[in-house]
């Protein structure tokens, strides 16, 4: 542990002891994100430290039997340390840049409670103030009012009917909603489809509307755990190795890509890609076209190919094919 | 070791804070534990150290001379008011919705900052319920490795060198003055200005191939007082739509094209399938609109112009004959 964390640590620890007098070592400890452990360390330190001369009544006083014992922190005679350390630049970016992510989720109410706590931390943000400035956040999230309507069914417990777009079509689904996530810069509402009988994420920004059903939403159970995120969520079995021309090259950095390398004959970039979805392998085929070889496994372009046949097929039939 | 070291800076802060007067080099080694017994050389080095760490965190360290007569003894002091987090008040809510982006962070230095800021807040007596919110799960990620020298050298106005790919695949090395940083679905940007072209510039974090490295700095250069880093990374959204076609969509299919359209009342060729109907629709560029169209196979057909309707059929022609070679090593 460096020591200018724990510096940092322990002119935050003092005042918060002073003003919690009595607090529980575990509790103390998960307020500042340490074990327990280190938390014990750290009021040896202060322990050790007082005002110059550190002559008995000058050090800052702990019961150490009560830590020892009950597990509760009594720490006195440190007056001079009642106030905690103005923020650094760094720490008022984390909470503002956090905040701001927050909102892009946030319903109403929630937005103006955010709105008033940026302005309280601006008005102490010292030098980070002015970084604030020129830091900014956007999140891919839905329109105000579908993430007011999501919140309030949420927050009374109520069924949602859901117009929501797939990539391929519109649908329509009856939910229980639970929780609005953000992951990666997407938004998203985790909720029950009663439909599939499973938990489903949907993408805040692909549902067109949201409208209650009058019906109170049922008990499922607790919601399961959030996925860390891209590489987690896609580790399904299906994988795909793609031969990506210049013209396609840009996919191995858009793309969730689970192995890269250059082709040292061709130059091209063969890249394997985790698939969940097959209609998503088939729109990325169709789109680059000519700048795309499928290289393992074999069949995955089938579909893809079929669909363009289809397409071509139906132009010609409709009389717009290339020679007219 | 770290428990002396942290015993030292903590009783040398303590020091500082506690006088009202400057204290000299000689004050504070006689009467700070860890700097007595100290050779001169040793007490010089530790105390510049603990001095740069001190302000590193933050902590305001004030040089001075208690008496205009004898200026030349220099002393140090930490102002109260200096040193203080000014009184905040959070009411429990807005408590909440703080805690709830302090834990956001899935970037170790950030996440450890916002730790830190959060423990101040706790320390200036903000209370709250952790546990309040459960509706909302908000994560913050930056997995790009040039974001921390990025960040870092905005704090401190460093001028970075970096090697940056273009999205053509050329390489070329940059000189920045980074001014601020952008994230745009989950990607970071770093917004400046670019020393070699003499221009404004925006770099995608993840198209940086080294890491960055500082050239000059910290206190390099100033941040034109009227720099606009949102409008700057405006150019991250879409581009307003120059030309318009018309598609025929198939019924419930296509959603993200229809719903950036709009219903036409455009006739549909004879033998047109059940349920499509047309829809004008407009794009910034025609190679992608070529392309995002033909990703819907036998869902979109373009009727207008007659131009971008042979595209759409030059590029699944295209599609179709590359696709068929499937599974063979080229």
């Amino acid at each position: 542990m460096s020591s200018s964390v724990q510096v940092q640590r322990l002119l935050a620890l003092v005042p918060y002891l002073l003003s919690h007098d009595g607090a529980d070592l575990a509790e103390t400890a998960r307020e500042f994100g340490v074990t327990p452990k280190q938390l014990r360390a750290d009021l040896s330190v202060l322990y050790m430290c007082g005002l110059p001369g550190l002559m008995p009544g000058d050090l800052i006083e702990i019961d150490l039997d009560a830590v020892d014992g009950a597990g509760t922190i009594h720490l006195t005679n440190a007056d001079y340390l009642a106030r905690p350390l103005r923020f650094t630049a760094d720490e008022v970016l984390g909470l503002v840049l956090g905040l701001r992510s927050v909102r892009e989720l946030a319903a109403g109410p929630v937005r103006r409670t955010i709105d008033s706590a940026l302005a309280k931390l601006e008005a102490v943000a010292g030098a980070g103030q002015e970084v604030a400035e020129r830091v900014t956040v956007s999140v891919q999230s839905a329109d105000d009012r579908i993430r007011d309507q999501v919140a309030t069914a949420i927050d009374s417990g109520r069924r949602l009917r859901l117009v929501y777009d797939t990539p391929e079509r519109t649908t329509e689904r009856e939910v229980d909603p639970a929780r609005v996530s953000l992951r990666d810069g997407v938004a998203y509402l985790e909720a029950f489809d009663l439909g599939r009988d499973d938990w489903r994420t949907f993408r805040l920004d692909r549902i067109a509307s949201a409208e209650p059903t009058g019906t109170p939403a049922a008990d499922h159970g607790p919601l399961p755990p959030p996925a860390e995120g891209w590489l987690q969520a896609l580790s399904g079995p299906a994988r795909v190795t793609l031969e990506l021309r210049p013209g396609a090259a840009w996919v191995a950095e858009y793309h969730p890509v689970e192995r890269v390398e250059t082709d040292p004959a061709t130059g091209h970039l063969h890249a394997t890609l985790p698939v969940t979805d097959p209609g998503w392998l088939r729109a990325l085929l169709l789109q680059l076209a000519d700048e795309v070889r499928v290289l393992d496994p074999a069949g995955a372009a089938d579909e893809a190919r079929q669909a363009a046949e289809q397409a071509l097929a139906l132009y010609r039939q409709l009389g717009l094919g290339s020679d007219t | 070791m770290a428990p002396r070291k942290s015993e030292r800076i903590l009783n040398l802060t303590i020091c500082l804070l506690a006088s009202r007067r400057f204290v000299t080099r000689e004050q504070i080694r006689e009467v700070v534990e860890g700097y007595r017994g100290l050779s001169d050389g040793a007490f010089e080095r530790t105390f510049e150290r603990d001095k740069d760490e001190l302000r590193a965190l933050g902590v305001p360290i004030e040089t001075g001379s208690n008496s205009p007569l004898f200026d030349d003894e220099v002393g140090y002091r930490i102002r109260r008011t200096d040193f203080e987090l000014p009184p905040i008040e959070l009411d429990a809510d807005e408590a909440a919705v703080v805690a709830l982006a302090a834990q956001s962070w899935q970037q170790a230095r950030m996440a450890s900052s916002a730790q830190s800021a959060w423990a101040k807040l706790r320390a200036a007596g903000v209370e709250t319920d952790t546990a309040r919110i459960t509706t909302m799960s908000p994560t913050v990620v930056a997995r790009e490795g040039a974001f921390e020298p990025l960040w870092q050298a905005v704090l401190n106005r460093s001028v970075v060198r970096f090697e940056y790919r273009r999205p053509s695949g050329e390489t070329s090395r940059r000189t920045l003055q980074p001014w601020g940083v952008t994230s745009s679905r989950g990607r970071w940007y770093v917004v400046g200005h670019d020393v070699d072209r003499d221009a404004p510039r925006m770099f995608k974090m993840s198209r940086i191939l080294d890491q960055p490295e500082v050239v000059a700095g910290p206190d390099a250069f100033e941040v034109p007082a009227d720099v606009d880093v949102r409008a700057l990374s405006r150019s991250l959204d879409p581009a307003p739509a120059t030309g318009e076609a018309v598609v025929a969509v198939r019924a419930d299919r296509a959603p993200r094209l229809r719903r950036r359209g709009e219903p036409v009342d455009h006739p549909l060729p004879a033998g047109t399938p059940d349920g499509f109907a047309a829809y004008r629709v407009g794009y910034a560029d025609e190679g992608a609109f070529v392309a995002d169209v033909a990703s819907f196979g036998p869902d979109v057909l373009v009727l207008e112009p007659a131009a971008v309707r042979r595209r759409v059929v030059d590029h699944l022609a295209g599609a179709a004959r590359a696709l068929a070679g499937a599974g063979e090593r080229a």
